[in-house]
This record gives C-alpha cells, structure tokens and sequence, in this order.
C-alpha cells in the first residue's frame, strides 16, 4: 500500500514538475509526434448507504442484515496524446485508483459479527487507441487489473474499433474479457475443516483453518484455539469467473441540436457466479447454507440514448436501457437529465433516473427457499424491486482555467438512490481536469 | 422496446446534412453520447446493487466492489 501511495505521489509531482515550464510556441504549424502529456484527470467521490436484509445473513430483516456501507473512492487518470509517422493520433491512458470501504455485512461473514468491516480496491488501468483522421477509424486495445480482499485478482483486456460513415454516423464494436479468481471465504460457521488432520474424535493435535472477514486465514489448533500459522501462509482456495461480451454501438447525428446512439452488449458469464460468503436459511432451519447460483449467465442489454439542445442554454439527455437475461430478469432504465447553461462556460445539470427489475428465478427472501431447490440466493440484488436516483451536478469550465490556467474543469455531482428493498445511499463526487 | 427501436431507425432516412460548421451545439461537452467520467462511481454501484448492467458503456463483468 505505501508503495501505491509513493507511486501516485511520484506522479502528481511529475505531473506538476512538467506543468511548471511553459513550452515555446509552435509557430510552424508542425504537431509533435512525441506523446505529451494531454489531459489529467482526478476523481473523488464518497459513497454512503444504508440498508437491510444483506446478502452475508441470508437476507435476514433482522439486526444482522445490517448492510450499511461507506466506502471512499479516490482516481487518478494521464492521458498522453502524439502522433505517430502515418500522421496517426495515438492516445496512451493510464490510471490507478483506490477504494476504501467500511461494509457491516462484512462483520458478518464472522457468525459472531465481530469480522473485519474495513477493506480496499486497487484498480489500475492502460488503454492505448490509434485515430486516423483521415479515414475516421480508430483502434485501441486496454488492460485493467483489480484486487481487493475477496478477489485475488480480476484482469481485463479488451479490444476495440470505430469507424464513422459518411453520413455523421459512427459505428464501434468492443469486445472484453474478465478473468476474476474468487477467494472462497466462507461464513465462519461453514469453514471446512482440515480432514486430513483431525479424526471424528477431535485430539489436542487437530487443525481447524478459520477465514476472517478480512480474507486472511488461520490454522488454529482445534481444542486449545492456539493460532499456528496466519497471514497469508495458509492460501485460501479460489474459483475462477469469466466475463465476456461484445458491445457494439452506433451513433448518429440528427440535426444540428440532435444526436442519438443505439448501444447493445451481449453478455456471457461462466464459473463461480455467486459469492462464497452469502448465505441462505431455509424454511424451517437456522442453519446456514452458502448461496448456489448457475455456472452460465448470458445477459443482453439494449440501450438508447438521444441528447437534444433546446434553444441556446437548456440540454435535454435521455436514456433508455431494456435488459434481459437467462436468471429470468427483465429490467427497464429511464433517465433525463438536464443541463441548464446558466453562463457558457457553467452549467448546473438536475437528473432523474427510474429503475425497475423483476426477481430471478433462483432468489427468495429469507427461510423461504426449501431443500428441493436446485439453486437458492437471497441477495436483494437479485429480487423484485424498483428504485429511484435522483440529485444534480454542476459544471464549471471557464476558457481562463479556475483559478490556474491548467485547471479547466471541475465537476461536482450529487445523488440520492431509494430502493423498495429499503435501501438508500448516497453519493458525491467531484472530478478535476487539468489539461 | 420495438417501438423504439422502429422510432430510431425511421430517424435514420431524416438525418439532415450537417457541416461541420453547424456542429457548434452537438459538440457541447453536455451533449456527448458517452458517459462523463463523474459518472463512474455512480455506474459501479448501481450494476452492484442492481440484477442488471450493460448498455451503458460501463463494465459489463469483472472485480467485486460488493460489500
């Protein structure tokens, strides 16, 4: 972690130490071919929630279903732009960011509650595009890596293409893949145990491996509780889940104040599609199971997004999304937004978006699902519900910079989220672009 | 959903020509087609405390981020 927090440090004073010369001016009308740094962009935002029936308790409307979570998120982006010898715009991006989180449910994966609440998210990213101009294609390959305390690893790569038509239309294909490796960090009460070192008749040299909130885990000795190895030196089994999809879209201009896209992924998923940490309860027992969820998941989102500017000072942005997918969830998005351009160069943007899903077939609430089901969750996520987001953000864009002349953007957005499941969060966010 | 998408493609053969000239108001930085970058936060919790994801230029698979 602290060699993170010297990298990005690094950074930022390499960042300021090549914004600190005022480069000559380029009088002859010749571009650089070198790759200069273009724009940078710093991320915040801070996310809080309350809620019940947490997936970790089996969706228990109790005091254990606590699911209130906090969780900081803090990013930095580069992007550097240069043309290469074909006249080719190329654009190197690379970014890093940073969550931290408090989530209650966390404590629960302990059956005491008393688990670590506490974890992090370092999620760096590259992502490379050539343009030509000429021709209006662009090519571009990226690669993302994520790790936090239930994920070993998560790594991305993906691939993309675009080409504009004659008519003011652009078409773009991207195709990605995720390779996640899930840690199985169970609920305390369903770690296995050792088999190879402890008999039906447990003896003082028996070993029991106990899987903290936190994803570490320890070998205990059974009977005196004595902790024999921790930190890492016992490695917790992982299964591997792999994302893939294919998301084509094409956009087109209208008329002079009109412009529409049409977007539509197509989503698989195989492997360990749930989590190893939620349980349910079914009818008639209080004792827990892990969540059991199919190996396969193909999803097909179809959006639409249609963005008109009505007069000299108001935009209208819409969207549209229908989602279906074989777990048996149908799902409708609606949102507008409207950015008010109170000066040219600042804009406050109230929004509304509308969300309504029906339930999977494999969930239930809490003591519902039986034995007999083939496959069980009671992960409100995965239920019947609606939910509103709601809030406003502003935009502030001078052509003199705010306050530095490298500071050309700030933008800071405010949103209220209400589900029927009976959860609320919030979320504030602030973005910075210096160029 | 049909609807829609016979709406969108009967928009197709009444796309006027457009200049680049005239392009001042569709290249306003509020009027672009893809998502800001101040959205990001909020496209990663909603495909995490939502059943669905996708279609909106956001990750469609990978990483937790569940708590």
């Amino acid at each position: 972690m602290r060699r993170v927090c010297l990298t990005i440090t690094g950074m930022v004073i390499g960042i300021l130490a090549a914004f600190s010369q005022n480069a000559p001016a380029d009088t002859s009308g010749f571009k650089s071919r070198a790759l200069k740094i273009d724009e940078i962009n710093i991320l915040s935002s801070y996310y809080t929630q309350t809620a019940d029936k947490s997936a970790v308790s089996g969706g228990d409307p109790g005091p254990r279903g606590i699911g209130n979570v906090t969780d900081l998120s803090n990013g930095l982006e580069i992007k550097l732009v240069g043309w290469d010898p074909k006249g080719r715009k190329n654009s190197l991006t690379g970014g890093i960011g940073m969550d931290n989180h408090t989530a209650a449910s966390q404590a629960y994966v302990d059956s005491s509650g008393r688990g670590k609440k506490t974890g992090t998210r370092i999620y760096p990213t590259v992502d490379w595009t050539i343009e030509n101009e000429t021709r209006g294609t662009s090519f571009g390959i990226g690669a993302y890596y994520s790790a936090e305390h239930n994920y070993y690893h998560s790594v991305g790569l993906n691939t993309s293409f675009s080409a504009k038509t004659k008519h003011n239309g652009e078409f773009s294909a991207k195709l990605n893949g995720y390779f996640d490796r899930i840690v199985m960090i169970r609920p305390s009460e369903l770690i296995p145990v050792d088999s190879a070192n402890v008999t039906t008749s447990p003896t003082t040299d028996s070993v029991v491996y106990i899987t903290t909130a936190s994803g570490r885990t320890e070998a205990l000795n059974y009977s005196t509780g004595q902790v024999l190895s921790k930190g890492g030196q016992v490695r917790i089994p992982s299964s591997s889940r792999d994302s893939y999809s294919a998301s084509f879209s094409f956009t087109q201009i209208i008329n002079q104040r009109l412009q529409g896209a049409i977007l539509i992924d197509f989503a698989y998923q195989t492997g360990y599609l749930g989590l190893p940490f939620h349980r349910v309860y079914f009818a008639d027992s209080s004792t827990a199971v892990v969540e059991k969820l199919p190996t396969q998941r193909v999803k097909l989102p179809i959006g639409l997004r249609l963005n008109y500017f009505l007069g000299d000072n108001v935009i209208l942005r819409g969207y549209y999304r229908f989602y279906i997918d074989n777990w048996g969830i149908r799902s409708h998005t609606a949102s507008l937004e409207i950015p008010v351009k109170i000066t040219p160069f600042f804009s406050v943007s109230p929004f509304y978006r509308y969300y309504i899903q029906s339930a999977s077939t494999y969930f239930a609430p809490f003591k519902v699902h039986t034995p007999a089901d083939e496959y069980y969750t009671s992960n409100y996520a995965l239920s019947a519900f609606s939910g509103q987001y709601f809030g406003t953000g502003i935009r502030l864009a001078p052509p003199g910079g705010i306050g530095s002349k490298h500071l050309s953007v700030l933008e800071i957005r405010y949103g209220h989220y209400t589900e029927t499941t009976n959860l609320v969060s919030n979320l504030i966010g602030l973005n910075l672009t210096f160029k | 959903m049909l609807a829609l998408a016979a709406t969108a493609v009967s928009c197709l053969p009444s796309c006027q020509s457009v200049k680049e000239y005239q392009k001042s108001r569709l290249n306003d930085s509020e009027m672009s087609l893809g998502n800001r970058k101040i959205e990001k936060e909020e496209l990663n919790f909603q495909a995490y405390r939502e059943g669905s994801s996708g279609a909106n230029g956001g990750k469609t698979g990978g990483g937790c981020g569940c708590n």
